[in-house]
């Protein structure tokens, strides 16, 4: 263990920014971290051992505690529930004879919940050491067990062929579907790499940024700022050393159309942070890739050497004198929040993901104190594109404020769940019936994931832009047969409970505090006072920092907007005032501890 | 007319708030002619003898007691107010509430470095007399409804008596920046 971790330390020339490296490597080892490793570390960097400790306690896929040989990681999203989860999860436990969170006797098997895996088209969904598995059964689940007894190997593992396009490329084997059900603009296959890098040798940076901003594309992770305004505040920020980021942290549950670029458009998102590069004045880009898509890693090292290669990465690219820009790829380890600009940031310095202050933005201030842009993987995409055929070209899709075309990931209730790349401007009906969804069979839809919004039916002729229903893409169709509070709201407040940072009170505990009124109302216990202190109360996240805590009440605070008759018919009318409180049940723990009869 | 009745009890707490009531020092002798008092440890009346106006609840619920007697207030008190941390948030005893109650059993009755070896018949008391320990301690509006909170540990003195004269009187509460604390 000495030995290994001392050449990880120097796999990252003991660089303390290179933290999560060096514990990613260390834990996908041994399948944990130790003490001995966190001493060392601490000894070789220079830093104190709970320095260290703070930020494995911060990632998810961080144990300090052996996890199994064979780490199974089974998603709990929604929509994971939705398409069977629950059997899954029982036959799971009934054949490793064990419960979620815990590791067999002979240290085997461990198994794991994990939020939304970014597999929401093909659920049940698993992470098995790093491999994913999708679409599982009761059966499969019996037969990845048995196989995991015998010794099998993870790859060995895969009963299906593998998935469609680059899912089956060597580097990659993986069953995973892309399941791309409609191209336009970026996902365009016919795609040649190099042209936008040519052509935008022959311009200055700021005509490149003027071409952006003529195209009027806004970031496509979901906040939608002006692109070409924010490489220019970065270009012209004063800083030694500049930085592009590509955020490939889709955390948001219901997101995977990142995932799908980064398999078969992967020269397509180099190009465009290579464009970035050259527009800001940056020479490295960093893709931060959550943990999820590990298995991406040696297709897309591959990917980018051979452009080291031909000279579109590298020094003096494509010829051009002093042009030079590379990218390193960087890994997450599990935690939502780093979708969040400034806690990624964060997080690739080496440290815990909690958001920043802002002011300064990372444009002035970001990466290593450096001017940093942090652009969505589409967004890198879409500027290629803008370079290749203009800024009046991209405006001719979409809407006057929302230009360009958006890549939807839909899940759920409809036939054909995957990725869409419509423009902008259609209306929730619209991507219904495109999706085969039927109209009068849909009870609701979550419009960006559970930090959007909740509708129903009288709200699908909304309009998707930044002018109506602004989305980051993720819409998950929910039919009649789905119970909004228990299925959606509950599993979507427990998914900001899991992944808040813990840095805000508000954010750390009123999510608690809110999932406790809910799972009241659903026991019948709730009054109209709850319903009234939910919102009022939801409004105080609104305080948090970031993103991630102002938004962690929108699905409360949307159901309630929009659903309001479902949480009314669960209460109590006859009464004003009701704690909740079970005698009964609190003292249950107690009698089974002492051995007593509960005669309260 | 008569004057407002008072009753106060102390749940899951360490009396410090009463202490605190009584440190109200000579404004007690006002207070006498203010209210009058029902069960209380003040007058050492331990039922209710008839409905009152004010309730006063230091400390939380940790206990199946604690709750019974909670649960009397509320039906026989028009106005319940929490007084102090622990009827409003718990407060120290609820330090237990991240460990399962097994774990704090034995480490009181069995491990814990004095009973280790005085407790030889390795005993959890188990007397159907006593109350039995609740999951968690519980702040007292978990339990049942509760109109006031006055915070502190304990509240100030001058805070509960202007509290207390607020209520009877029916005027504003004056409560000063300086009276209000949370430790």
């Amino acid at each position: 263990m000495k030995t290994f971790t001392l050449k990880v330390l120097e796999k990252y020339s003991r660089d303390k920014t290179r933290l999560m490296d060096i514990l990613i490597d260390i834990q996908s080892e041994f399948g944990f971290i130790s003490r001995e490793s966190i001493a060392q570390i601490a000894h070789e960097l220079q830093m104190s051992e709970v320095d260290v400790e703070q930020t494995i306690s911060f990632y998810h896929f961080f144990s300090m505690k052996p996890t199994g040989r064979y780490s199974i990681y089974l998603n709990n999203s929604a929509v994971a529930n939705m398409m069977g989860r629950k059997e899954v999860a029982q036959a799971l436990e009934k054949e490793t004879g064990i419960k979620f969170g815990e590791v067999t006797a002979d240290g085997l098997i461990g198994l794991y919940e994990t939020s939304c895996i970014g597999m929401n088209d093909q659920e049940p969904a698993a992470i098995i050491n790093n491999q994913i598995f999708t679409k599982l059964t009761p059966f499969r689940a019996k037969e990845i067990v048995r196989d995991i007894k015998e010794g099998k190997k993870v790859s060995q593992m895969f009963s299906a062929s593998y998935g469609d396009g680059a899912n089956r490329d060597d580097s990659v084997k993986s069953v995973v579907t892309n399941n791309i059900r409609k191209i336009g603009p970026i996902l365009d296959p016919d795609y040649k790499v190099g042209g936008a890098i040519k052509k935008i040798i022959t311009l200055s940076p700021e005509d490149v940024i003027h071409e952006i901003k003529n195209s009027n594309i806004r970031g496509r992770g979901g906040a939608g700022f002006p692109t070409g305004l924010k490489w220019e505040f970065c270009r012209n920020a004063p800083g030694a050393r500049k930085y592009i980021f590509c955020n490939a942290d889709e955390g948001e549950p219901g997101t995977f159309k990142d995932r799908v670029i980064l398999t078969e458009l992967p020269r397509l998102l180099f190009e465009g942070m290579v464009v970035a590069g050259y527009a800001v004045g940056a020479q490295e880009g960093i893709l931060y890739i959550r943990y999820e898509y590990k298995y991406l890693q040696e297709y897309l090292e591959k990917i980018l050497q051979a452009a080291r290669e031909k000279n579109y990465l590298g020094k003096d690219i494509m010829g051009k004198k002093g042009f030079n820009f590379d990218i390193r790829i960087q890994f997450g380890a599990g935690a939502y929040v780093c979708g969040e600009e400034s806690a990624l940031i964060e997080s690739a310095e080496g440290k815990r993901g909690e958001p920043r202050d802002r002011p300064p933005f990372p444009v002035e201030k970001g990466y290593l104190d450096m001017p940093t842009v942090v652009n969505n993987v589409e967004t890198l995409c879409a500027v290629v594109k803008v370079i290749l055929h203009g800024g009046e070209w991209y405006r001719s899709f979409g809407t006057a404020e929302s230009t360009g075309t958006k890549l939807l990931s839909v899940s759920g209730d409809c036939r054909f769940p995957g990725v869409y790349e419509v423009a902008w401007g259609f209306s929730v009906n619209d991507i219904l019936d495109m999706v085969g969804a039927s109209e009068k069979n849909v009870q609701a839809v979550q419009v960006g994931g559970p930090s959007g919004s909740l509708i129903g039916p009288e709200e699908f002729s909304r309009i998707l832009g930044y002018e109506d229903l602004a989305t980051g893409g993720s819409l998950i169709i929910f039919d009649k047969t789905r119970d909004i509070i228990s299925d959606v709201v509950l599993n979507f407040t427990e998914f900001f409970i899991e992944e808040s940072c813990g840095s805000c009170s508000t954010c750390r505990i009123l999510p608690s505090i809110l999932k406790q009124k809910v799972e009241k109302i659903l026991d019948a216990r709730g009054v109209m006072q709850d319903i009234k202190d939910m919102e009022e109360w939801g409004k105080t996240l609104k305080a948090s920092r970031c993103g991630l805590g102002q938004t962690a009440a929108n699905p409360i605070l949307t159901s309630i907007k929009n659903f309001r008759h479902l949480y009314e018919e669960k209460i109590q009318r006859s009464k004003d005032f009701d704690s909740g409180f079970d005698l009964s049940k609190a003292v249950q723990e107690a009698c089974v501890a002492t051995g007593r009869v509960p005669n309260i | 007319m008569s004057k407002p009745i008072v009753a106060t009890t102390s749940l899951a707490g360490c009396f410090g708030c009463h202490m605190s009531i009584l440190d109200i020092d000579e404004r007690i002798l006002d207070l006498i002619h203010l209210v009058e008092f029902d069960k209380s440890p003040i007058d050492d009346i331990k039922k209710f003898s008839r409905k009152c106006d004010i309730g006063l609840i230091e400390g939380g619920c940790c206990n199946s007691e604690n709750v019974h007697v909670l649960k009397d207030f509320r039906e026989n008190c028009k106005i319940l107010v929490s007084v102090g941390e622990c009827a409003i948030m718990g407060g120290l005893p609820a330090m237990r509430n991240g460990i399962p109650i097994r774990e704090c059993l034995e480490e009181a009755y069995l491990n814990g470095p004095t009973v280790k070896e005085n407790n030889k018949l390795k005993i959890i008391p188990n007397d159907p007399e006593l109350p039995i320990l609740l999951d968690k301690v519980y702040p007292c509006h978990e339990v049942v409804k509760i109109d006031y909170h006055l915070p502190g540990c304990p509240p100030r003195a001058d805070l509960i008596w202007e509290a207390l004269v607020a209520l009877v009187t029916g005027n504003e509460l004056k409560m000063p920046y300086e009276v209000i604390k949370y430790d």
